[in-house]
This record gives C-alpha cells, structure tokens and sequence, in this order.
C-alpha cells in the first residue's frame, strides 16, 4: 500500500466531511420551528425581547449564509459550538456520549458477526438441512423486522414479565458508589438488551452472507484437494473455507458500521441508553441546532474513518489488491 | 467451548448483584423518574416542572405553603403587610448558610428577587416590585408601586430561589451563568452532586441546613428517563421510588395495581394544568360567538374524561383551576346540546356547514391528539368540518400557534397557584404577542376582563378579589375564547414506604426536606 493512496482516501474522505457540515446545516435550517421559541417554551413562555435577545446571544438573527460560513469555521478549528439548551459546549455533551455509543456499536458488531458467521457456517455445511432452512428463515424475520419493535418486544419479555434485565439505562443510580467490577457487571447487565436488539438484524445479514460465501468457496477446486489431502471437516471449513469467504463479511462489516450507527439511535431511545442516538433524537426535537449538527458531524466522521479503516483492512486481508 | 459457560457464571452473577438490596446509609436515598429534562438548575431564570423538581431542593425560598394555601416561614422566620399594601418585609433567620458556607443576608435576597424580576418569563410575578431596602443583614423591603397580593405566592421555592449574589452578581448574564448546571450553590436542604444534561441530577443532603433535623433522607436521584414504559417499569421492578408528574391513563390504573406503591392526584393545586381548546378569535368564522358557543355546546366533556381519558382526569369549566380558592362553580358550563348547536350555528348563518382546522401539541396524545380527533368526528354533527393538523415536533406546534396561524388548537396551560401569574397572560389585551407562545395567542381582547383582571391584581381584600375573578370567569364563559376541558390528571406514583410524600400545592415543586423512609 503506498502512501500517495492513503493521502488520496484522507482527502476524499476531509471533502466528503466538509460536504456532510454544509449540507447538515442547510437540511436542519429547512425544518419548521424557531430555537428561541423552543427555548422561551422551556421556560415557561416568554416576552418578545427576551425572544429577541435569545436570537442574538445564538446568532440566529444573522442570515443563514452568515451563521453557514461562521459554523464551518468553527468546525474548522475544532469548535462544535455551545448547545442552545444545555448552554453547554457541544463538544462536553458528545465526549459524555460517545462511549456509551461505542460501547453499544462494537458489542453489537461483535456478536453480529460471530453470531452470524457461525450459523452461517454451519448452515453452509448442509445447503438443504435443517440449520440451513432455519438461517434463512432467521435471516428474513431479522432483517424485516424494525429494530424498535424487537426492542420493545424484548423489553415486554425480558423486563416486564420476567424482571430479568433493566431497561433505565447503562448503569443502576443505586450502584453508583459500588467498586469497578460491580460497575462493570452492572453495565454488562444493562447492555443485554439493547445489544441483542441492534445486533438482531445485522446478525441475520451475515448469517445470509457468510452462508451464500461459503457455499460459493466450499465448490472451488482447492477446497476439494483439501479434503482430498484428508483435512478434516473442521480445518476445511474454518481453515480453507472461512477465510476466503471473510472478505465479503469483511466490507460488508465495514459498510454497516454506518447503520449500525444510525440503528444505535432508535435502541439508545427504546432503551434509554445515555448515547449520542438519544441526544441526537432529543436535540432534534428541541431544534438545538449546534447539538444536531454536532453528534451528526462526529458520527460521519466515524463513518468515514470506518470506510477507510475497512478499505485498508481489505488490502491488508487480500495481497491480490496491494499492488493496486 | 469453556466460554459459555463462563459467560453464564458472569451473568448469574451480575443478576445476583443487581438483585441484592442496595446498601443504605442512614435516611436513605430517593430515586425518582422524571422524562423532563432540565437545562439547569436556577429556577429563579427558568420556568418549568424540569427545573423546578431539582432547584426547589437546592435553593430556599423566603415562604414556602401549606396544603391549605397558607404561607409558611422558611428563609424568612416572619413577615408582614404594610396596611396600604405597598411594602412587604421579610424577617429572615439568624443562623442560614448557603451550601458555600456564606451567609444569607438580606442583600442576597434583594439580589435574587430582581434578578427573578429582570429574567424569569413570568413578568408578572414581580413586576410591580420597584425596590428592595435591606435596612440591615436580616431584614428585607419590598417596595412596591401597587399593592401586589399574588407577591406572597410568588415568594414560593418553585418561583423566589434566593441566590448568593457573591457567585450570580459577577456581571454575567444569570440566564446562562456556567453556575446554573456546575458547582450550584443554594441554601435549600439538598446540595447538588452531579448533573449529567438528559440523565441524571443527583442530590446530596445538605448537612447545613438551616431547618435543624432535615432533610431526613441522604440523597435524591432524579433520573431522566424518556420511554415512558421503561417508567412503569422502573416503579413496578423497585428500580425507581416515585413518579411525578404522571398522566398517561393506561399509566396510572397499571401504576395503581403495584402493591408496593401508592398513587395520588394530590400535589398539583398549585400547578393549575388546564387542558383545552383554544380559538383564534381574530379568524373570520371563530370571531363570531355563536359558532364559538356553538362548538362548546357540541363537545362532550364528560365523554372525554370518562371514556378517552378512562376516568383518571377531573372535568375543568372555567379558566383557574377548579381546586383554586379563586374558581366559581357559578358560570355557563356548556353541557352538551346539540339541537342548541345547530341552531347557533344557523344564526350565525352557517346552517350550511363551515371548514375549520384542529391543531394539536405532539406528544402527550392521550390529553391532544386524541381530543383533537374526537372534535372531528364530534363537531361534524353540527356541520363542522374538522381538518386535524398534526406537527411533527413542539417547534412546529409552537411556530403555528405563536404566530397565530391557526384557527382551532389544543393547548395545556398552567396557572401557577395565583391568576396573576399563570392566569393573566391568556387573556389581557396588552398579551397579544405575535411571536410568542403561551400569550393571548387567542387575542381575544375585552376591556371589560382587562379591568376586572387588573383590579384583582391589586385587591388586597381576598373576598373582594375572588369576587372580582368570579365576575372575570363568568365573562370569559360568555365569550367562550376558550373551551375548557379538564385538568391534566397528574399524579404521583411513590413506594408506600415513604412518609411525607409531595401532596402539598406545590407537589414534587416544593422542597423534600421532610421525606423520609418508614424502614
């Protein structure tokens, strides 16, 4: 891989951003509702001079372009802007959120891959056997139904008739004082839920993914001298098998990472976990304009790290692609 | 393949640790469930439930009240009216420190009611408050320009927080003061902890305060949590100790089934939250009060808090709170008549049938959209055809409403304990404010309400004023600018254990300090 390739994706991917803050910006200008009166709402009401002097403290007053070229500035040197309803940077208010976000992404990842591979594995051993039927059946049922529905379903099981997991959160308010390992298991316990939920559709993806990869790969002719040389079910399908079969998994892990992103939001408010989907949602409906744009121009930014991260990681996997 | 079963021993063990009872410390901690939340902690420059829960614990006040209405000494030991109504003083006690360890004075207190004055929305509340001498550390006068009756209510924890001026008097604006949300200092009996914006507050006691055996408990948790199911849950599971501020009919009945908790509708007097229909009086068709009159005659009250509502809400016929000493049971109430509808319509000569739009505030849909939808089908009988606007968010709602764009709205309003402060607002000519929601956005203007209004605002005789406000509501149920439905039906959820509850005027608005837990 050379570095004239790495500076080119770095580039794309700095425009691509910039393109994402503009057009951020004009999107939420378009939507109906003025922030002061939301903020006057919050208080109780106000008088026009009190609505006026709002507008001049967030420079709403000032036309769109005006307030356009100071936002991206801003951006420019690292300045996400002070949240209309919080009166707090926005840059405080994601760094509270983003671990929470990570957290529940990865682990949502991690189970939907390994989850997914290792059924679709073993529904590729037997194309017509049961497991195989059951993965597909699976597969369809994940990916068709919303990810909010599966939340709320799961919470109606698994909190409300058998109490057996807690919906308020990330952590017990009452454990606060307790000693890391308690907090870590208390955290794990809260994370059951909303990670099965995002991880449901995605699972079934790659289940259908890998089951189709494999099959594909389990016909090559290197994979019948395989087992011609006497290897054993198991190296074939681990050994020889999965990982030709992984690239595909492997992009489409990193294309989903966006989706996963965007999933996040509706578990995060299904489950009120304390993540930047919640705050996004909130500051939506609160026209807290710095907060949206803000959470929206960090999660791009994941996104595109993780499209370049994803495209390295595929040269790095498939030696065919270096020279390229 | 060790992992699984690893992984279940983690997790037996995890159940087990969140199922063990947490450890207690002497008074014990409160956990309540809010989905308000606060932008900060000064409700002294904020309205609103979300503030006022957590400042009402953090700030002390001058008075605080009784479930009876009656001022009660706080921060001020005693207090006394001059004869003219012209001055208010304030005795305040001897020995109250803020939670910095800085003395209360009567300097703070000046400083806190005109800051309140300059910046809280509601004008009202201290606006015929000229000047404050503090002839010396302890004592306080208020000048006023008129007498001022609703002043000893506004004096209240949820709308006076007295706040040290040596930390708001830096010159910053009070309204943004990084020490709204960070290193709060007040005088009330919780100290703040910690405050994560959408999460939590968390409250520690005040080992300070100035009242000597409070408060009882340790801490108080408020806990923001949006997903009002995850509420119910919380209660039911023992995650949670109250909810306050519940509405939801399908909430409350399942609520009341726990063994474990108590639910009330007590605690809201002061609060005043009316539910209703509002008509833009400006608009061609509604300008005429017939068809106003003939809408309120067509609409079935009792249907709706008894069947839509399943019962839990109380009916409201006039503009203040029917549990306020200033409500009269002796105005038009508009039972439902439809032959008297239609006949009203056909005068004002819609016989033919009108077109009219029903806007209503997303979100709380058991109290709005689905009254908003009732109307459509309910009116249609006299002719009216109703088109439901919906508003995808409280911006939208709020934009149509405030710049008058709307012929029919659904709308919750407060009274704020005194028609002065909460009242006022909807009906004074002067109020009509394009731009601004929660004025006359009906702008509905009569001279005659605007006299009697403003006479009551001054008349210190308290027969003398409830007559007036008597007279005012019997005006506004002639003039119909807006139908009266009911009365939010809030209640609060808590665990049977605790002693105390929030039931006073104020409810979860009022300071803790004397909650405690019987085991």
């Amino acid at each position: 891989m050379n570095s004239s390739y790495l500076l080119r994706r770095i580039g794309y991917g700095l425009v691509l951003m910039l393109c994402v803050v503009i057009l951020n910006f004009l999107l939420i200008r378009l939507a109906p509702g003025d922030p002061a009166m939301v903020i006057a709402g919050e208080m109780g009401g106000a008088t026009e001079e009190m609505l006026e002097s709002i507008r001049e403290e967030y420079g709403l007053n000032k036309p769109v372009l005006t307030q356009l070229a100071i936002y991206v500035g801003n951006v420019a040197r690292g300045d996400l802007g002070q949240s209309f309803f919080f009166d707090q940077p926005v840059a405080s208010l994601i760094a509270q959120r983003v671990g929470p976000t990570i957290l529940l992404v990865i682990v949502a990842q991690v189970l939907s891959i390994v989850i997914g591979v290792v059924l679709g594995v073993l529904a590729a051993r037997k194309p017509n056997g049961l497991m195989s039927g059951f993965v597909s059946v699976f597969a369809t049922i994940g990916y068709a139904v919303p990810v909010f529905w599966t939340g709320i379903m799961l919470i109606i099981l698994f909190a409300s008739i058998l109490p057996i997991f807690p919906v308020e959160g990330m952590q017990s308010v009452r454990l606060r004082d307790a000693g890391p390992l308690a907090k870590a298991l208390d955290i794990a316990h809260h994370l059951v839920l909303p990670a099965f939920t995002l991880a449901i559709i995605y699972l079934a993806q790659y289940a259908r993914l890998s089951r189709a990869s494999m099959l594909e790969v389990l016909g090559s002719d290197y994979i019948r001298t395989a087992r011609a040389k006497g290897a054993s079910q198991r190296s074939v399908l681990f050994k020889h098998a999965l990982r030709n079969a992984a690239l595909p998994i492997l992009t489409v892990a990193g294309l989903q990472f966006g989706n996963l992103i965007s999933g996040a939001l509706l578990v995060e408010t299904v489950f009120n976990w304390p993540g930047m989907g919640r705050l996004a949602f909130d500051s939506i409906l609160r026209r807290d304009y710095p907060t949206i744009m803000g959470v929206l121009f960090f999660a791009s930014a994941m996104v595109v790290v993780a499209n370049l991260l994803t495209d390295l990681s595929y040269r790095l996997a498939d030696p065919r692609l270096r020279g390229k | 393949m060790k992992l699984i079963p690893r992984l279940l021993g983690a997790a037996a063990f995890a159940a087990s640790a969140m199922s063990a009872a947490p450890v207690m410390a002497e008074g014990g901690t409160l956990v309540i469930v809010s989905n308000q939340t606060p932008r900060h902690m000064n409700g002294g420059v904020q309205s609103g439930i979300a503030t006022a829960v957590p400042s009402t614990q953090i700030f002390a006040s001058p008075l605080r009240y009784d479930e009876n209405w009656e001022p009660q000494p706080y921060l001020a030991e005693s207090w006394s009216v001059s004869d003219d109504g012209m001055s208010v003083t304030l005795n305040l006690v001897q020995d109250a420190t803020f939670h910095d360890g800085q003395p209360i004075t009567s300097e703070d207190v000046a400083f806190s009611i005109m800051t309140t004055k300059e910046n809280h929305p509601f004008k009202s509340m201290f606006a015929p408050v000229e000047s404050i001498d503090t002839p010396d550390a302890h004592t306080a006068v208020i000048n006023l320009s008129q007498p001022h009756p609703a002043l000893l209510l506004a004096l209240s924890p949820a709308l006076a927080p007295i706040m040290p001026k040596h930390i708001y008097g830096d010159g910053q604006d009070v309204k943004s003061h990084p020490r709204n949300t960070t290193d709060v200092v007040g005088s009330g009996p919780f100290m703040l902890e910690e405050f994560t914006p959408a999460e939590a507050t968390i409250l520690k006691k005040n080992p300070d305060f100035f009242i000597e055996g409070r408060p009882k408990l340790d801490e108080i948790i408020i806990r923001i949590v949006k997903d009002p199911s995850s509420m119910l849950i919380a209660m039911e599971n023992g995650d949670a100790d109250m909810y306050p501020f519940m509405a939801g009919s399908q909430e409350i009945r399942r609520l009341k089934e726990a063994d474990h908790l108590e639910v009330t509708d007590e605690g809201y007097a002061a609060v005043g939250p009316l539910n209703w229909l509002a008509f833009n009086t400006a608009n061609e068709k509604l300008s005429d009060v017939r068809v106003r009159r003939a809408i309120a005659y067509a609409i079935d009250r009792d249907f709706i808090t008894k069947a839509l509502h399943r019962g839990v809400s109380q009916p409201q016929r006039g503009p203040i709170i029917e549990s306020s000493p200033y409500f009269t049971a002796d105005i038009e109430t508009y039972d439902t008549d439809l032959e008297r509808a239609n006949a009203l319509m056909a005068e004002a000569g819609y016989g033919d049938g009108m077109e009219l739009t029903i806007d209503y505030i997303p979100g709380p849909k058991e109290q709005q959209q689905s009254i908003a939808e009732y109307m459509k089908s309910q009116l249609k009988k006299i002719g009216i055809d109703v088109t439901v606007r919906a508003a995808p968010d409280f911006p939208t709602w709020a934009g149509r409403v405030g710049g008058h764009d709307f012929e029919m709205t659904m709308d919750v309003v407060f009274n704020w304990g005194d028609p002065v402060i909460g009242v006022h607002r909807t009906y004074l000519c002067s109020n009509i404010r394009e731009g601004v929601i929660w004025s006359n956005t009906q702008q509905y203007c009569n001279e005659e309400v605007d006299s009697l209004l403003n006479a009551a605002a001054v008349e210190q005789d308290q027969e003398k004023r409830k007559a007036l406000y008597a007279e005012f509501q019997q005006i506004i149920a002639q003039d119909v600018p807006i139908y009266y439905i009911n009365a939010t039906p809030y209640h609060t959820a808590y665990d049977k254990r605790l002693i105390n509850p929030p039931k006073g005027i104020w409810g979860a608005m009022h300071p803790m300090d004397m909650i405690e837990w019987s085991e």
